[in-house]
């Protein structure tokens, strides 16, 4: 044994003896520390990696903002706008902005349709116009405070310091803008939502018969070989060539079906909610059917028996007994298949998830956006701010995924059986 | 006889009339049982749909491609310049561009992975693991997107453009969408090599110490060697899922092909090059179109062939225990 782990080029056979021994054997220990520093350092570096991420995010999500006005909101009225009827707004906006554009408010709704709501929103957008004029990160803001304000005061003179949590609640709410401050989730959000519930829809009894078939009613032929290798080949297929068999079965093929023309719907293509779900749904699927083979297989033999034994007929063992017992295990995979299909933003962007939806979708064949296609849009903008929502929105979408993963383990601690 | 013996044998002439008629155990199966065998079969041969579907769409799609007068195989594989606009279908920049960047997520996620998964499995305390695995698991259940994130506003500025300086690092760049690949699929490589490697038996660990050898000796001439078919596995895994990455790559190494080996300039990948083009709006008549069914005929073949490798590492080089 020693000859193999020697160091050095001793000969084969050499043992070493009296000092020697001592030698080779720090020599040896000394190699362990050091392999054990790099495989223990490995590790550091991957949980490493996950801080730093988390760190930007935080660090991208929060910070001071210098906002400046065209005009303070105090010299539009001495009472608070919010306070006002809709006629004293009306009136303001009249004499703030040129009366041209007036009209051309009056001509889109006129103002007497217009809630006060929507008269207060034209003033702050076009009166006020609250603009961000610098962001800074969280660090920053907490180390480099005066050297912030400096710099703000002299070059915006007019603007306003205010620290800023780029998640709120009004970005939560809020549809899609094209100004940063202004711009929210709520409707991809929604958008999310729409998508998981018709991949689930479609995914979870399929999966689950799908993989009550290969554990429970297949035998050994050539077709169940062919059919347990294709689900695993499909789980390895890369995520955009769903999206790619999305785009031409769903959204071209399908599209009258996709689209609602079928239904009745006309102002729609096939990149809709729909093709969406439909593509996910064939994403997850292969997942799910494994999830569950593998929680039917734990259910022991001897249920199954004991069933048979009492006269049960095959389905009813699966319907009564198989099944209630693989229910935590499929639980847990259903809903890791769900937060997947959460996170999975390739295949919606070729299915053709719009970028730019300000409305909140309110049917299945609307178009559509969710949270990831609006991380990656926000990303792609230039602009420290679009950096701050795109980390907002992750915010969101990893706090979703934490909670649906924290959900799992405890389904499966919480229901775990041991035989 | 006795009334009450007559009472019990006209009691099992009876049951027996009734058995007879109700209860055939040699009967027919039930109708409902074959309705549901068949649903249940439907749902597991779906699957077979699944693929089916993207066999024939891509190869439908490619066929009309390359049947298109601007286009032919040679060209497709023998050119190294993607330009649809003006005609010129050369598959090698972006393919090129795909391999550098998973080279170098692999160079970055074998090593690291590997090493992490000897230390869980055979330094590890089994609580410290019970820690530790599922903390590192989290980093396999991120979105891609956010890696893309990642990619673009901290690799790059800060760790790329800091150590390399401004002018040598283009803002997209495939190093930067490597290295976070690599990040990505660290997790993967870890967790499929620790499963490997503590799936070999106590009694070769034990067998080694007894021997006299180090706690390093065991895990690196031992245990590895014992598990090595789960760890290629592993890593041909990683390298599939590399290829087939598209968020990061599509964020990070730039939007545009080119060809080229230098990892610090920016070049389209093709999974990169399909979201793009796809995410605009093109028209389904136009060779674009078909052009990206193309490319991902070639992406699903490398990525299929990845698996079946895989697959058949584990089947051939598999050690068997007990």
């Amino acid at each position: 044994m020693s000859t193999t782990v020697n160091p050095g080029n001793r000969p084969t056979g050499y043992l070493p003896e009296g000092a020697d021994i001592n030698r080779n054997i720090a020599a040896r220990r000394l190699r362990g520390k050091v392999w054990q520093a790099f495989f223990l350092s490995s590790l550091i570096i991957g949980l490493l990696a996950l801080a730093t991420l988390l760190y930007t995010i935080v660090d991208d999500s929060f910070g001071y903002i210098a906002v400046q006005t065209k005009i303070d909101p105090e010299k539009l009225s001495d009472r608070p706008l919010e306070e006002l009827s809709k006629e004293e707004l009306i009136e303001i906006l009249r004499a703030n902005i040129s009366p041209g554009l007036f009209r051309r408010f009056d001509r889109d709704e006129p103002f007497s349709e217009r809630s006060k709501e929507s008269v207060l929103q034209l003033i702050e957008e076009r009166v006020i116009g609250r603009e961000v004029v610098a962001a800074y990160k969280l660090t920053e803001s907490l180390l480099e405070r005066d050297r912030i304000e400096a710099t703000v005061r002299e070059r915006f003179p007019r603007a306003e310091l205010e620290f800023h949590s780029w998640i709120n609640r009004e970005f939560l709410t809020r549809p899609m803008s094209s100004s940063p401050i202004l711009a929210g989730v709520g409707n991809a959000i929604l958008g999310s939502l729409w998508v998981i519930a018709i991949t689930m829809l479609l995914a979870i009894p399929i999966g689950i018969l799908g993989g009550v078939y290969l554990e429970e009613y297949a035998s050994d032929t050539w077709y169940y070989r062919l059919i347990e290798t294709n689900i695993n080949n499909l789980a390895g297929v890369p995520s955009i060539i769903y999206g790619i068999l999305g785009l031409a079965v769903f959204v071209r093929a399908l599209e009258a079906l996709t689209s609602g023309a079928t239904f009745g719907v006309t102002d729609s293509n096939g990149r809709t909610i729909l093709s969406a779900g439909l593509t996910m749904a064939l994403l997850v699927l292969p997942l799910m059917i494994i999830n569950a083979r593998e929680a039917i297989r734990a259910v022991p033999q001897s249920i199954r028996q004991a069933s048979y034994g009492l006269g049960a007929t095959k389905w009813q063992t699966v319907w009564h007994h198989v099944l209630p017992n693989a229910l935590p295990g499929i639980l847990t995979g259903t809903i890791l298949s769900m937060s997947r299909a959460m996170g999975e933003t390739a295949p919606l962007i070729v299915v053709g998830a719009s970028t730019f939806v300000v409305f909140f979708p309110d049917s299945v064949f609307d178009k559509f956006t969710v949270i990831p296609i609006q991380i990656y849009n926000w990303t792609q903008q230039p602009g420290a701010q679009f950096r701050s929502i795109a980390a907002a929105a992750i915010i969101v979408l990893l706090v979703t995924l934490l909670l649906l993963n924290a959900t799992a383990i405890l389904l499966r601690n919480r229901f775990k059986r041991s035989y | 006889m006795n009334p009450m013996e007559q009472e019990v044998r006209v009691g099992i002439e009876r049951a027996a009339a009734v058995g007879g008629s109700a209860i055939n155990l040699r009967g027919k199966r039930r109708f409902g049982e074959h309705i549901i065998e068949t649903i249940v079969f439907i749902c597991g041969a779906l699957s077979i749909f699944t693929t089916t579907a993207i066999v024939i769409v891509l190869f439908q799609e490619a066929w009309m491609f390359f049947g298109s007068p601007e286009v032919n195989l040679t060209e497709f594989f023998g050119t190294t310049t993607w330009q649809p606009e003006t005609g010129r279908f050369g598959i090698w920049p972006l393919m090129t561009s795909t391999l550098l960047t998973s080279f170098i997520a692999l160079l970055v996620a074998v090593p690291l992975g590997l090493g992490a998964a000897i230390y869980l499995s055979e330094y590890a305390s089994p609580t410290a693991r019970g820690y530790l695995k599922p903390i590192l698991e989290v980093l396999a259940g991120v979105p891609t997107v956010v890696y893309g994130y990642f990619a673009l506003t901290f690799v790059t500025p800060v760790i790329l453009q800091g150590l390399l300086g401004k002018e040598r690092v283009e803002i997209y760049n495939m190093l930067s969408a490597g290295l976070t690949m690599g990040i990505m699929i660290l997790p993967l490589v870890a967790s499929m090599s620790e499963d490997a490697l503590s799936a070999v038996p106590r009694s070769l660990r034990e067998g080694s110490y007894g021997l006299g050898a180090t706690r390093l000796e065991t895990s690196v001439r031992v245990v590895v060697p014992a598990a090595l078919s789960g760890i290629l596995a592993a890593v041909i895994v990683a390298m599939s899922r590399a290829v087939g990455e598209t968020m990061i790559v599509a964020l990070a190494a730039g939007a545009g092909p080119r060809f080229t080996f230098n990892p610090l300039q920016a070049a389209e990948t093709m999974t990169g090059h399909i979201a793009r083009i796809s995410g605009g709006d093109i028209s389904y008549a136009s060779i674009q179109y078909t052009s990206i069914f193309a490319i991902a005929l070639v992406l699903f073949f490398m990525t299929l062939l990845l698996n079946l490798l895989s697959g058949w590492v584990v089947r051939r080089f598999r050690e068997v225990y007990e």
